[in-house]
């Protein structure tokens, strides 16, 4: 069907007359003037039997537009085909709507099977009432409601007007597990035919009529300024309307075409205020870390004794470098400013972010700001940044106009914010089979929360909490947390500490598996023998769990069994967003490089919602994982980063690609996360698969480093 | 500013643009056919990729006066350049929906033009063909996997297979209404 906009359908919806919407805080008096059935904010069901469920997560591919309406529609017992989905702008009607922390679903879980329990219930009793029949013998069925003696039943759209009039229940039953009919299907994501046919709206396509182009001359100096510019060779290119300073450290070109805001900018001159990083560089940011590394850290997990002396004493550092997430779709944002109000169509993982930001850099009221979310050309973390959405509407302000802010490839890899270079400093001592009786590790790094001078309590870095947990029953075990400090900008980068935690944490584990002279898989099991709770901030790991992924994994990778000649395994996990991942890699060494022939994946992140959508995560992650681990690499010289686009940061490509095979664990423990558990065991499965080939350890990434 | 006549999807378009303007910022801007995507602007990640005289070409290091005369074929009328009818997919377009291809979808559509230019010479190609003609076009969400998965899927589908999919996905599953337009 052609789709229609948000500000349509609602029109549609209310000139249809009449309906159910839930709403979980719409007041009672706005259901009543709307009379269609919306017992709470995520689910509308007008007569014509139309069921729109709101979506209050950003989409960014990974999968949320199909999967949390899955979730409803589940308990709603709705039938599939009919459902329409609605996107959410930014709201205060569904708490936080930041899209990260691979938190959709985990958070999602509750409010969605309570929203569609809730109108399931009620459309339920509406049509007892109606047949005056007890509740008892009317069943809700694929949309609609049923009376299996007389065989009678009515549409969810029949019964939305005088379900709109019962009182919302608030302690509903939810369905079992073994009872669901939707989630755990592989269902085909909604999205994919606007996206193959050319016809998705993402950030970067969106229009307002009117509207201007820019494009802005950022300092490329890290914390510089503008001094002075001169605009007289801008102000010749055609279509040009406008160049001006809209920050300390920006000034914008405004145009009637992208490439005419582009070719202003190229002849712009601008001086620049150096400031104090004019100097900085890669050796220096290094640096810093180490001189961080002498400090006492925070706790973050602590066992027995650690200090414990006695055995044989190992120990190794593990240094990472800045990465970019350099997601497809460069970063944009439209924006409309109007003096008492601003509009902006954002894509973004963070709507109610962008309109407090925005809100504050016009000198308008939050509610006087509307922001729409569009679809995203991947996200990864750069996206919970609001700097694009607040450039659009001061621009907009400045030349009193529609304005879409266009970043170009080399402004994303340049004025992006990074993914925290780490030390980690690991040593054990090793009992006399030569397992660890006691595991210290030292995660060294800048917070990045702290940087944007927000919280973080105990001088731990706020996201610590998900990404750096305990994986094995060691007896005596301390992880502990330096925070260092950085000038670079600071950006939350899929799997954020986890990525760095395990590279460090898996590649010591896999030297004194080496050390003991044991199989690493074996190793690695001995030391999830024993069921054990390891209780970390807000969640516990259980030994139990982390051995299943690590025993699925190695079985469907047949790690018993002989390779090919010149192959190698490398095996890794790690636990992260409540998640359990484990990861069996193989490799052959061509020309000195590995190349990578097959990854396995076990996964256990409780109930799957949707499969399709659970591999494509996995097999996103791996890939991204393992351009993180063989290249990705940020630097720094005379305070400016040095990669500029996909050449010198170069992303893997299609030849570069292995199989990847994913595996779940059968589970109907709640969701827990699924867009970043796969990419921290892949750098060092990786670098475990390289020892096991060259007897070369690789303790520093990226692994082609020249 | 230079009036220049291309011939776009079939229908002859005549524009003012500067002439080195490249083909992309002319297609989204000008003619609004925004399914051909901005990715790098230096030829390197293939999201802009649309057929020039039926060559895969990157229309963002493309100057629009190269394309003077002659025709461009963008995703928006890749089924029509095979001869289908309006509202029909083309075999790659289904071949990615059935094979649950975007995620993000942002670099889907340049994937799908390169594909096509392959599948056009090469109507069976191996893994080894795949990776090399489509090495130019970058996915960040990793679905290089399915991407291959779905050519071959379109090369091997019947001419009925193909109809029969085509006709499914008119009447796909939940829609999806799309954020804000």
């Amino acid at each position: 069907m052609t789709p229609i906009s948000r500000r349509e359908f609602i029109g549609a919806s209310v000139a249809a007359g009449a309906g159910l919407v839930i709403g979980f805080y719409l007041p009672h008096g706005s259901r009543k003037q709307h009379e269609y059935f919306s017992p709470n904010a995520y689910l509308r069901i007008t007569p014509d039997n139309q069921v729109t469920i709101v979506v209050a997560r950003s989409e960014m591919g990974q999968g949320v537009r199909t999967a949390l309406p899955m979730i409803l529609a589940e308990e709603l017992e709705a039938d599939w085909k009919r459902i329409q989905i609605e996107q959410a702008g930014a709201s205060t009607l569904f708490g936080d709507q930041s899209t990260g922390g691979s938190d959709s679903v985990r958070s999602t879980w509750d409010p969605m099977r309570k929203a569609g329990a809730q109108a399931r219930e009620m459309l339920i009793s509406a049509a007892a009432l109606t047949w005056g029949l007890p509740r008892s013998v009317c069943t809700a069925e694929n949309g609609g409601i049923k009376h299996a003696a007389s065989g009678r039943r009515l549409s969810y759209g029949e019964l939305a007007n005088k379900a709109a009039t019962l009182p919302i229940p608030t302690d509903v039953p939810l369905k079992q597990s073994k009872d669901y009919k939707i989630v755990g299907q592989r269902l085909p994501r909604v999205d994919s035919p606007s996206k193959v046919k050319g016809e998705a709206i993402f950030g970067i396509d969106y229009r307002v009529p009117g509207m201007k182009f820019a494009v802005l001359s950022r300092c490329p100096i890290i914390g510089g300024k503008v001094s002075s510019f001169d605009d007289w060779d801008s102000k010749k290119i055609g279509g040009v309307s406008y160049v001006g300073q809209i920050s300390d450290s920006a000034i914008a070109v405004v145009a009637d075409s992208v490439w005419g805001a582009m070719e202003g900018r190229r002849v712009l001159n601008v001086t620049w205020d150096e400031g104090p990083n004019k100097d900085l560089n890669t050796a220096a940011v290094r640096a810093s870390l180490k001189e961080a590394a002498v400090k006492k850290g925070a706790s973050l997990y602590f066992a027995g004794d650690p200090a414990k002396a006695g055995g044989r004493h190992f120990t190794a550092e593990y240094a990472l470098p800045l990465m970019a997430h350099a997601p497809m779709e460069p970063g944009n944002c439209t924006a409309d400013y109007r003096g008492s109000k601003c509009e902006l169509w954002a894509p973004t993982q963070v709507p109610q972010d962008c309109r407090d930001s925005v809100a504050q850099a016009v000198g308008l009221d939050p509610d006087q700001v509307k922001v729409n979310v569009t679809l995203m050309g991947g996200g990864f973390g750069r996206r919970l940044e609001h700097d694009y959405a607040v450039e659009a509407a001061l621009v907009s302000k400045a030349v009193n106009a529609p304005v879409k802010v266009i970043w170009t490839r080399e402004d994303d890899m340049r004025s992006s914010t990074y993914r925290p270079a780490s030390l980690h400093q690991l040593s054990a001592t090793v009992d006399g089979s030569g397992f660890p009786a006691t595991l210290t590790h030292r995660i060294i790094a800048p917070s990045i929360t702290g940087q944007k001078g927000q919280p973080t309590p105990g001088n731990v870095d706020p996201d610590l909490p998900d990404e750096a947990g305990p994986v094995y029953g060691i007896r005596n075990y301390a992880i502990e947390y330096v925070m260092a400090e950085t000038p670079v900008p600071l950006g939350w980068m899929r799997s954020v500490y986890a990525l760095q935690a395990a590279f460090g944490l898996e590649s010591f584990i896999d030297e004194l598996a080496v050390a003991a002279g044991k199989d690493p898989l074996e190793y690695r099991l001995h030391l999830l023998a024993k069921d054990q709770d390891l209780p970390y901030f807000t969640t516990t790991w259980k030994t139990a769990r982390m051995r299943g992924v690590l025993q699925l994994a190695a079985e469907k990778a047949a790690w018993d069994k002989p390779l090919p000649a010149g192959h190698h395994r490398g095996i890794a996990c790690f636990g992260c967003f409540a998640s359990y991942m484990a990861e069996v890699i193989e490799i052959s060494m061509e020309n000195d490089q590995p190349r990578v022939h097959r990854v396995v994946c076990a996964v256990d992140c409780g109930q799957v919602v949707n499969p399709s959508i659970l591999e494509q995560q996995i097999q996103g992650g791996v890939v991204y994982g393992l351009a993180n681990a063989l290249r990705a690499k940020i630097t720094i010289e005379k305070g400016r980063i040095v990669q500029g686009n996909f050449d010198d940061y170069a992303p893997l490509r299609m030849n570069e690609t292995p199989t990847v095979e994913v595996y779940a664990v059968p589970s109907a423990e709640s969701p827990s996360g699924i867009g970043e558990p796969s990419v921290p065991p892949i750098a060092p499965a990786l670098c475990n698969a390289i020892y096991a080939a060259t007897k070369k350890r690789i303790r520093s990434l990226p692994i082609l480093s020249s | 500013m230079a009036e220049i006549t291309l011939r776009v999807n079939g229908s002859e378009k005549q524009v003012s643009v500067a002439p080195e303007t490249p083909l992309l910022w002319v297609l989204r801007d000008t003619l609004e056919l925004t399914g051909t995507k901005f990715g790098c602007g230096a030829g390197l990640c293939g999201a802009c990729t649309v057929h020039l005289d039926g060559n895969a070409v990157r229309s963002c290091s493309t100057p629009v006066s190269q394309a003077a005369g002659r025709s461009v074929t963008t995703i928006e009328g890749l089924s029509a350049s095979e001869g289908l009818p309006a509202g029909q997919l083309h075999v790659l377009q289904a071949a990615w929906i059935a094979e649950e291809v975007p995620q993000c979808g942002y670099c889907q559509t340049g994937q799908i033009m390169s594909a096509a230019a392959l599948l056009a010479k090469t109507p069976n190609p191996t893994d080894d063909q795949i990776n090399e003609s489509m090495n130019g076009n970058l996915c960040r969400c990793g679905t290089y996997e399915r991407i291959r998965k779905a050519i071959h899927w379109a090369a091997n589908a019947s001419s009925k297979a193909r109809r029969e999919i085509a006709e499914e996905e008119i009447q796909s599953d939940a829609q999806d209404n799309g954020g804000a337009r």
